[in-house]
């Protein structure tokens, strides 16, 4: 673990660290020192430090809203935007709680893209005709709606396990 | 004239209070109106399916009815809804609608009248 500039530089420790917390965040320090032949204290340390400098940026729960019986339907929307007003546009869909994700993409025009969510398909069409269609800078947009999830997960250390040798 | 006295009807809306034309849930077709003027304009270029999409499920009477506050051309646009009108015939049909009651709002309401 190097700091620069106040810029932390994560090290194969860390890594083995944050891949033993994405596989279970509940574990003990002392559980995960165990696992990786390090004292607890140093699994500590450096988890604090990760936690500061926002490498770590939350401990959460995972939800499967189905089995939660949570009613809700996912649509994916493509935003075509003036150039000029991209960024403001992304910006204002990021300040929503509906919006789960959103991202910039360069292809032939500038896109956002954002993943959404809602109670139903009329909430879907009214968010989107009331609150993303009268943005400045908005085109046009796209929405698909999600009918069968195959894969969602986070980014997690382990999708890239081969490269760090951990 | 007193400008208070005019119908909302002839009043040009912020971005917010527009209409977006749609051609299905969520697909935004870039074409929207600010007032009844730009309304009538938009009728004849947006893409037919949105005209069908808005009037059946009620958006067009919704948006007439409660922003513009016109309640007669709203009940006018209710009653296209019976007749089952698709494609052109529809989007003509809602032309001259929606486009004699500008006219008639318009030779009410126009300065040169008073």
């Amino acid at each position: 673990m190097k700091i620069k500039n106040d810029a932390l530089t994560v090290d194969a420790t860390d890594l083995k660290i944050l891949k033993a917390l994405q596989e279970d965040a509940r574990q003990t320090y002392v559980n995960i020192g165990k696992r990786l032949g390090i004292a607890h204290s140093t699994v500590y340390d450096r988890l604090r430090k990760m936690e500061r400098h926002g490498i770590i940026k939350q401990y959460t729960a995972v939800v499967d809203g189905e089995k939660a019986g949570l009613k809700s339907i996912t649509a994916l929307m493509t935003i075509y935007t003036d150039p000029k007003e991209s960024e403001r546009v992304a910006e204002e869909l990021s300040k929503t709680p509906k919006v789960l994700e959103v991202y910039a993409s360069l292809s032939e025009e500038l896109l956002i893209m954002a993943k959404v969510v809602a109670e139903n398909q009329e909430g879907l069409h009214a968010f989107i005709a009331n609150s993303v269609a009268p943005l400045p800078g908005v085109l046009r947009i796209r929405t698909s709606i999600v009918t069968k999830k195959f894969k969602e997960t986070p980014f997690s250390i382990t999708n890239d396990a081969d490269k760090l040798h951990l | 004239m007193n400008i208070e006295n005019i119908p909302k009807s002839l009043k040009t809306f912020p971005r917010e209070k527009a209409f977006y034309f749609f051609t299905s849930i969520g697909n935004y077709t870039g074409v929207s109106a600010a007032s009844l003027k730009e309304f009538v304009e938009k009728i004849n270029e947006v893409n037919v399916k949105s005209l069908e999409f808005h009037l059946y499920r009620g958006d067009f009477e919704k948006w007439i009815g409660e922003t513009l506050e016109d309640k007669e051309l709203a009940e006018d646009i209710r009653k296209l809804q019976k007749i089952s009108l698709t494609g052109d015939a529809l989007r003509n049909q809602l032309y001259v609608t929606v486009s004699r009651r500008l006219k008639h709002l318009t030779s009410q309401f126009s300065p040169t009248r008073f």
